[in-house]
């Protein structure tokens, strides 16, 4: 896989998954914008190890679920890099609660940044790249968003709602040389998931056949296919990267 | 006023592959061009960029003919 004059956005990319996805992109060729909410700092390090390998990158500050944020973020892409062939919508965050539980502003939060995040971004980027007659669109779901989980309604709610989006998506942008797909990860070491209490980390890695939790890479491995012309094929499917978890 | 008809003649011609003839003020790109709604959106994309200017979501959803797109250029 080549990424030789390609140019990626990457959505919450200053850790876990979305570093990772940058880190491997750009390895592959790509300049990458490293989006980030809060962690400027962490970002700029992701950019330093990216320049590092002789490649081109910048952070670009955006809060995903806030329309004129977005905008912002893809003029500043659009001037520095000209183009968009890749966007990787990774950006997340976690309110845990029991249904019972659940505080309003805890649904609205993880719903308005995972999933009107994944829309807003996705509509940023459409333009440009129906200009182009092509793209990649690669949205990070959650496995959770197929199998449900207790404690994660939000999350599983904006999860779930990102496989629909990403179906609807790649149906109305197909003709127009755009892929859109998106990836189920199971459980991923991250510091999203250190989260998690120690009895959920054991129930859960008994539903994994591999036997183990997944890395950021590998997650990354297989958005690198996705925004690759190995997978030109493809479009509208949810890939469970997840150790056989649910099948 | 003629060059704004001109202007966007030539882009439908050129999206839509139609005949400059069958082009009117009253032509409905649906109906009567054969345009899907995501070739009346690239339309609008590519008039923004011809006559440098941005139409918003809600004046976009109004334009369903030619006379709708060049009335709206007109009136800027």
């Amino acid at each position: 896989m080549n990424f030789a004059g390609k140019t990626a956005i990457v959505t919450g990319a200053s850790r876990g998954i979305g570093k990772e996805i940058a880190l491997k992109l750009a390895s592959l060729g790509a300049s990458v914008a490293v989006n980030y909410a809060g962690s400027e700092a962490r970002a700029n390090e992701v950019v330093d190890e990216i320049k590092a390998i002789g490649m081109d990158a910048f952070a670009v500050q955006c809060d995903v679920s806030n329309s004129d944020s977005v905008t912002a973020m893809i003029k500043e892409v659009m001037e520095k890099f000209g183009k968009i062939d890749i966007l990787v919508n990774n950006a997340g965050i976690t309110k845990d609660n029991l249904l019972m539980r659940m505080k309003e502003d805890e649904w609205d939060d993880v719903i308005n940044t995972n999933l009107k995040g994944v829309f807003l971004c996705t509509k940023g980027v459409t333009r440009q790249m129906m200009k182009q007659r092509s793209g990649r669109i690669i949205n990070i779901s959650s496995i959770v968003g197929v199998s449900g989980n207790p404690g994660q309604a939000n999350y599983v709610a904006a999860k779930s709602g990102v496989i629909g989006l990403t179906k609807t998506t790649a149906k109305e942008l197909a003709s127009r040389g755009i892929t859109v797909n998106a990836i189920a990860p199971g459980f991923i070491t991250t510091d999203m998931t250190d989260q998690l209490n120690d009895d959920l980390r054991e129930q859960m890695l008994k539903q994994i056949p591999l036997a183990k939790f997944g890395e950021p890479e590998d997650i990354a491995n297989v958005v690198a296919f996705l925004a690759s012309d190995e997978s030109k094929y493809m479009t509208g499917q949810t890939l469970h990267v997840d150790g056989g978890m649910v099948m | 006023m003629a060059e704004v008809l001109e202007r966007v003649t030539k882009i439908i011609v050129d999206r839509l592959g139609v005949e400059e003839s069958e082009v009117k003020m009253e032509a409905s790109f649906k109906d009567d061009l054969g345009a899907d709604s995501l070739d009346v959106v690239e339309l609008v994309m590519e008039l923004e960029d011809e006559f440098d200017m941005e139409i918003s979501d809600d004046d976009a959803e109004k334009i369903a003919t030619v006379g709708d797109a060049v009335n709206y250029i007109k009136a800027l």
